[in-house]
């Protein structure tokens, strides 16, 4: 397929034209005091219905995307959204229903997030969740904050540092900073795993908590967890688990057994919500008994009145301890009505079939590209949902960096894996290909990798200036940032 | 297997190229008393037939009263353009732009957003979207610290008429980084700034001014700004996108316009949805730009110096800066910026103009009806955009009940949020409302109101 890039929708506007059946057909007497009034005209494009379809149609069809390519995003959980959890989110009772709506006029969406809160602490073995947080890094806020709530209730003032292992996701430091919280990063070891001795030196009366991904950012299962949980406990510190990677145990491993005290789930990954060119997320927190009375709120109740189960909002009055609302509203709730479907679909059974087919999928790759020479990270580890191979010594002989390999895969149709993350892994590619793509998928994928590498090796090809078959060539990253522009600017 | 591709055959090639007899030994690093039997609390799968089935019965139970609330989310006619291109594949199944190359469409629908927001908001330069108006409050107020170094006290003064939720949620996440909020008297006649309270001697690093205001009543925005300019504190505005039609834009409030505008993007085509997805939006003056959280699109060049579209400033974000990055963020709310972008493409400042005056025009016709019932007044004299409080002659919550029960949602009880607002209803009327529809619920209030029981206590 040829690409072309299309002019601004603010270039093909044309003074006095409209899309006529879209607004109300008349202006209405205004009483507005002239003091308050606006006077100026905003320049908004002017267009026909065709050309705004035409325009956003043919942008859509510059992105990749889960329905037209590949995308082995590690850490993002790329797998197939379901059609049907969109159009029954938007069945119009739910589309239309207001936030501030009665409950009387709630029951049908709120049984919905009632059994939602039910599935999700059965597949994390929590005591409670709140669907509140509106992405993952809100999820991860919420958790943190909740950590920092319950020793402040018990009266134990000092514990504000967090740890974090260096390979953590960004926003584990940046959160904890934003509770007010120190942050301590823990090393990790040649393994893989979390360095024991360095954690045990790092605990002390000041630790309020760990923030931990299990399986690690690094692809491997922690296999000390319950150590671990542990020794943070002894310590008097909560263990709160980023469930960036619950896809890969779900149905098989719960985060409650393996003793976290608070979880953050992303929706938007493991139950298929759609990532929509980055957000709306959810970030649904999961907890046990000691931080319950924190949760975010509203969270959905449910009684049995007259035989009938009737749902209601718990808010201040139920949770008077609650870290406190986080959205207007209730977050993201057509993402949660989305993530309902999906999980009714999958079912109990289901489950546990997503965790074992994201991980055949993803030791099959790995065992793919390590015959073809590629070098694991973590070689002597069973690959989780994903793994990450190196490409240090492509780089230094050859001069094939991780960028360039992610830049000649869109040549080659696939989306790049996640490059550069984490950070302890030089020139890495972190690759997540779901339990949703096919053997064939996986098979294609791997021949590129080999034609790619054997290319530069045999060939002397460089990947320095690809891609070359995309919309644009590489982009002027530091232009960008130097010589801002960030708007359209009206030719006046 | 729902959504899983792989036969048995693909399955078996699988473990035996990987080395494994089956898939439970991929699991061996998982120490064995962990791995559990089966889950509790996930019922059995349904087919797609069953759960649309399941799922129009649920629908069906809420069913589509005719709304009369707003308090920060607003029903507008949303065009069937928006959705059915927002949810093209494409859009919809993609995620964050890292790889520009292969994301030229969300990038530049982005550009064009920010665009549009700054041309609606008047101020210089606009992110890619927060997660909601609420959360924006927050994180304005995180950057307003940050950007005004010259005022040392970390106090952020909230007109009155600023959403209670926006504050309660501006608490909870800015709250644990020592900055307090605290609300400027209310002038009981006009529900506006008390001017007579404001103290000179005040040093807020920031001063908050929703317009309307969450009662519904149009503040006087450019007293309110110049006073808190010449304290040097950070001007941030909450506005609906939608009133922007018909009233003045942040950057021109006071002699120097505010600082930064931020709001709930939601009118602009985005489904009520019982308060989600919807979006933030966040604009500011050029010179705040560097403090500003969230992502970021840029124009720049490529290798062939052609024009493309690129995430920048990211030395500001999570990803590199970890623990000293301007917010935790890494996304924004893409496929909703999408629609809004459609929404206002199609739209045009004219149709905004005619979606903004009709719901003024609905408005008034319902507060005129209602006002014309023995027992219903406004709270508040003064001009409004298209919500108004009225104060009834009795507690508001059994009326709202029992119009509910007639399938009409006839406003917010005001008294829950704003207790010294007694028995006060805040009404909103939008485009979407037929004169019928509005006078449906004037005869509704009439009887209600002379149903003796309904006076409740």
């Amino acid at each position: 397929m040829e690409y072309r890039m299309e002019k601004l929708i603010f270039e093909k506007s044309r003074s006095g034209r409209r899309a006529f059946a879209q607004a109300p057909r008349e202006t209405a007497a205004t009483d507005i005091p002239d003091a308050l009034r606006r006077t100026d005209r905003p320049g908004l494009p002017e267009a026909s219905e065709l050309q705004v379809v035409r325009h956003f149609t043919r942008l859509s069809q510059l992105n990749f995307s889960i329905d037209t390519q590949f995308y082995p995003l590690g850490s993002c959980t790329m797998k197939y959204n379901p059609r049907a959890c969109n159009a029954l989110a938007l069945l119009p009772p739910f589309a239309g229903r207001h936030p501030l709506g009665p409950v009387s006029h709630g029951q049908g969406f709120m049984s919905c997030m009632y059994e939602l809160q039910e599935m999700l602490i059965g597949v994390t073995g929590m005591t409670a969740v709140s669907l509140t947080p509106m992405a993952g890094a809100q999820g991860e806020f919420a958790g943190v904050a909740m950590i920092k709530a319950y020793h402040v209730a018990r009266g134990d003032l000092e514990r504000n540092e967090i740890l974090v292992p260096d390979a953590a996701h960004g926003t584990n430091p940046a959160t904890a900073t934003m509770c007010g919280c120190v942050v301590k990063e823990i090393p990790t070891g040649p393994d893989g795993d979390i360095n024991f001795e360095a954690l045990q030196a790092a605990l002390g009366p000041k630790t309020a908590g760990i923030m931990l991904t299990n399986p690690s950012t690094l692809g491997v299962f922690e296999r000390r967890i319950v150590d671990v949980a542990k020794l943070v406990h002894e310590a008097g510190g909560l263990l709160y688990y980023d469930g960036a990677n619950l896809n890969a145990i779900l149905g098989k491993v719960r985060p409650g057994d393996m003793g976290f005290d608070v979880i953050h789930m992303n929706l938007h990954k493991t139950f298929s919500t759609p990532h929509g060119g980055g957000g709306p997320g959810s970030g649904a927190v999961g907890v046990n008994d000691r931080l319950k009375a924190f949760m975010p709120i509203p969270v959905v109740g449910a009684e049995e009145r007259d035989g009938e189960t009737v749902y209601r909002w718990l808010a201040e009055d139920d949770l008077p301890q609650s870290i406190g609302r986080l959205s207007g509203f209730m977050g993201n709730s057509g993402v949660l009505l989305r993530a309902y479907v999906y999980m009714r679909m999958i079912g109990r059974d289901g489950m546990r079939r997503i965790a074992e087919y994201a991980t055949l999928n993803a030791n099959y790759l790995q065992t793919k590209l390590a015959a073809a020479g590629f070098e694991l990270a973590f070689p002597g580890r069973r690959a989780s949902h994903e793994f990450i191979i190196s490409l240090r010594k492509e780089a230094k002989t050859v001069n094939m960096t991780a960028m360039d390999v992610a830049k000649a895969l869109l040549d080659c149709n696939y989306h790049a894996p996640t490059t550069y993350f984490p950070l302890l892994v030089p020139e890495c590619l972190l690759i997540e290909p779901t339990e949703t793509e096919s053997k064939e998928t996986l098979d294609g994928f791997v021949d590129a990798m080999i034609k790619i590498a054997n290319d530069a090796r045999d060939k002397g090809v460089s990947y320095k200036e690809a891609p070359y078959k995309m919309p644009v060539r590489r982009l002027d990253d530091v232009k960008a940032a130097r010589q801002l522009d960030i708007r359209f600017q009206r030719p006046d | 297997m729902p959504f899983i591709p792989h036969t048995r055959k693909d399955t078996e090639e699988m473990l035996a190229a990987i080395g494994v007899p089956d898939l439970d030994t991929l699991f061996d690093e998982i120490p064995p008393e962990l791995i559990i039997d089966s889950i509790e609390g996930v019922p059995e799968a349904l087919s797609e037939m069953q759960i649309t089935r399941l799922m129009h019965k649920r629908a069906a139970i809420d069913g589509t009263p005719s709304c009369f609330i707003g308090a920060g989310a607003y029903e507008h006619h949303i065009p069937t353009v928006v959705w059915d291109i927002a949810t093209r594949g494409e859009f919809y199944s993609a995620y964050t732009p890292y790889q520009a190359e292969a994301s030229q469409g969300t990038l530049q629908t982005i550009y064009e957003y920010q665009s549009m927001i700054t041309e609606l908001t008047g101020l210089d330069v606009s992110n890619a979207s927060l997660y909601d108006g609420a959360s924006g409050l927050a994180e304005a107020s995180l950057m307003a610290v940050r950007t005004n170094r010259a005022v040392k006290s970390r106090r952020v003064m909230l007109a009155p008429g600023v959403n209670p939720i926006y504050a309660q949620v501006a608490e909870a996440i800015a709250g644990s980084q020592a900055i307090t909020f605290e609300s400027i008297a209310m002038d009981a006649k006009t529900g506006n700034v008390d001017f007579d309270s404001l103290d000179d001697n005040a040093d807020p690093v920031a001063v908050v001014i929703q317009q309307p205001s969450f009662l519904g009543t149009l503040e006087d925005v450019d007293r309110l700004t110049n006073w808190a300019v010449e304290r040097g504190a950070i001007v941030i505005a909450i506005v609906n996108p939608m009133s922007l039609a018909l009233l003045k834009a942040p950057a021109q409030w006071g002699d120097s316009g505010a600082d930064i505008a931020c709001g709930e993007g939601q009118p602009l085509g985005v489904p009520l949805s019982s308060g989600g997805p919807y979006f933030g939006f966040m604009t500011c003056k050029q010179k705040h730009v560097r403090q500003m959280p969230g992502r970021i699109v840029g124009r720049t060049t490529d290798l062939d110096d052609k024009p493309g579209y690129a995430l920048t400033l990211q030395a500001r974000e999570q990803h590199i800066r970890r623990s000293k990055a301007t917010s935790n963020i890494c996304t924004n709310q893409g496929l909703m910026v999408t629609a809004a972008t459609i929404y206002m493409s199609l739209l045009g400042f004219d149709g905004l103009v005619k979606v903004a005056s009709q719901s003024q025009r609905n408005t008034k016709r319902l507060v005129d009806g209602l006002c014309s019932l023995d027992g219903v007044q406004r709270v508040f004299e003064g001009s409004y955009f298209h919500e108004v409080a009225l104060r009834l002659d009795r507690p508001v919550a059994p009326v709202l009940a029992a119009l509910a029960a007639n399938d009409i949602l006839g406003g917010l009880d005001l008294s829950a949020y704003t207790p010294e607002l007694e028995n006060a209803l805040l009404v909103c009327v939008t485009e979407t409302k037929t004169d019928e529809d509005i006078d449906e619920y004037i005869d509704a209030m009439r009887k209600v109101l002379a149903t003796e029981s309904a006076r409740g206590s």
